[in-house]
């Protein structure tokens, strides 16, 4: 009989990442099957894509009034009027955008998942359709890590589009800063790598966030104590990978 | 049939299973016995390939089941019914859906064949006037009827019944008892039933084991007193 050595602080930091890995493949690569998942993704779609845009639409609006009172207080008087319109409008597309998106969605939807599995484990659920035969990677994991993948860079656009539009609206009303001005300043400095950059972050963020969400939820021993602890371990966590996959794509990217 | 050879189990210094060993044939129904917080539960779920023991092995029609995130239970266990003490009924799923399930994930029937076999499950336990209920609005015995109906549905091979009389009115009790019992009859599945009352024992049981220090051991005629003194 072994002892469990997951439960000495060392082991259980090297095991951890790994284990989480193989977790990531598992639900990935080991149970693709699209024609059992295609329902449960839109469904699940439905509730982690759709259903955070009214959030995600309230919060880029501040950031597009931010990002433009703050651009304009770091340029004006320094530099032409539509460096406004260029600051804002790479700032939103590279970072603020991807992981202000990437963090609200993490809020929302790592932790919603990882409070269902959750409560899955604990009653059973997830045993009884491991016995039936039913692989439960496939059934509850792939459609959500699916979701959160292809619904944030959805949002990220929404983000992108609202905020832009909502500081030209400030730009041109409050900062002294014609559209006109500011719409050749975001369009003329405009660069294809920016907004690819952007996208390809929320897809890995995506991914990130889905399966922080299903590993916690699956991990779940315990009662409703540890379901709580699941659900504000997988925000955590994907909000760290956001920061970390945020800085290697800036150096894969956006390094000169 | 299902051999166990050497299973142990500890959660932190407690020993659940110490090198436990037994077969079960096909066709017979064996009961473990032993009251609450033995391990019997835990047992039940090695057997089935859900619990990863500590040592030992476990065979399913001489396959070997492989525990972890890896493992294909459906490949070696070729597909269990288990009937869950609290029942786990998915609860964002219709009583329907719940039995389906298995049959619209692990089978290519047709619709009309698994609505078919569906109806036919929820009519033998009693439960097809609530086919459109969710699991919230069912009373603990219809959830254990519709964990029945669902573990069974599909025909497997073996079905393990985790407590499945405990806790249930007169009526859902002697209802669960027969199904038990008329499956037993049928002689075509093997079946393991884990409880702590002798008198579901002594109805149910082929064989019938005992569960205690960690250890399992034959107890086909063990008389009341004899079963409680063993616990005291």
């Amino acid at each position: 009989m072994g002892a469990d050595w997951t439960s000495i602080p060392w082991v259980s930091a090297i095991v951890a990442p790994i284990d989480y890995l193989a977790f990531l493949v598992r639900v990935v690569v080991g149970s693709w099957d699209p024609r059992r998942t295609w329902a449960r993704f839109i469904a699940q779609l439905s509730v982690h894509g759709a259903g955070a845009i009214p959030v995600v639409i309230i919060t880029s609006v501040f950031i597009g009034l931010t990002t433009a009172v703050q651009t304009t207080y770091q340029l004006m008087g320094v530099v032409p009027k539509y460096f406004v319109g260029m600051g804002v409008g790479r700032l939103v597309l590279i970072e603020l955008a991807p992981v202000l998106t990437g963090f609200i969605v993490a809020g929302r939807s790592a932790s919603a998942i990882a409070a269902e599995l959750g409560a899955m484990r604990v009653s059973e659920q997830i045993d009884a359709l491991e016995v039936m035969g039913v692989d439960p990677y496939r059934y509850l994991c792939l459609p959500r890590v699916l979701a959160t993948c292809i619904g944030l860079p959805v949002l990220v656009v929404v983000t992108e589009v609202v905020a832009i539009f909502t500081a030209l609206i400030i730009a041109e009303m409050m900062l002294d800063v014609p559209a006109s001005v500011f719409t050749y300043g975001v369009t003329h400095f405009f660069m294809l790598r920016d907004f690819t950059g952007g996208i390809v972050k929320s897809v890995l963020f995506g991914l990130l966030i889905g399966t922080s969400g299903c590993y916690y939820g699956f991990n779940v021993h315990g009662g409703a104590e540890a379901v709580g602890r699941a659900a504000t371990r997988a925000v955590v966590l994907s909000a760290v990978l956001i920061l970390l996959v945020d800085f290697v794509i800036a150096l894969v990217f956006f390094k000169t | 049939m299902i051999r166990v050879e050497e299973v142990s189990k500890r959660f932190r210094d407690y020993t659940v299973l110490d090198r436990v060993s037994f077969e079960i044939p096909d066709g017979k129904t064996t009961v473990i016995l032993g009251p609450s917080g033995v391990g019997k539960t835990v047992l039940l779920k090695i057997m089935a390939g859900l619990l990863a023991p500590d040592a030992g092995r476990v065979y399913h029609d001489g396959n070997r089941i492989h525990f972890g995130r890896f493992a294909d239970p459906r490949a070696e266990t070729g597909g269990l019914g288990y009937v869950f003490q609290g029942g786990a009924l998915f609860d964002s799923l219709t009583v329907a859906e719940n039995v389906a399930l298995v049959l619209e994930e692990t089978t290519r029937l047709s619709r009309a064949e698994v609505r078919s076999r569906v109806s036919e499950a929820l009519r033998r336990v009693g439960m097809a006037e609530h086919a459109e209920l969710y699991p919230r609005a069912l009373s603990g015995g219809m959830t254990r009827l519709v964990a029945i109906a669902r573990a069974l549905v599909a025909e497997p091979r073996c079905v393990f019944y985790d407590e499945p009389t405990t806790g249930l009115d007169p009526a859902i009790r002697e209802r669960v008892s027969t199904m038990i019992r008329e499956l037993r009859e049928q002689r075509t599945r093997l079946q393991v039933v884990v409880t702590h009352d002798l008198d579901a024992a002594r109805l149910l049981a082929d064989s019938t084991y005992m569960l205690r220090a960690g250890k399992l051991v034959r107890a086909d005629n063990v008389r009341k007193e004899d079963y409680e003194q063993a616990y005291a």
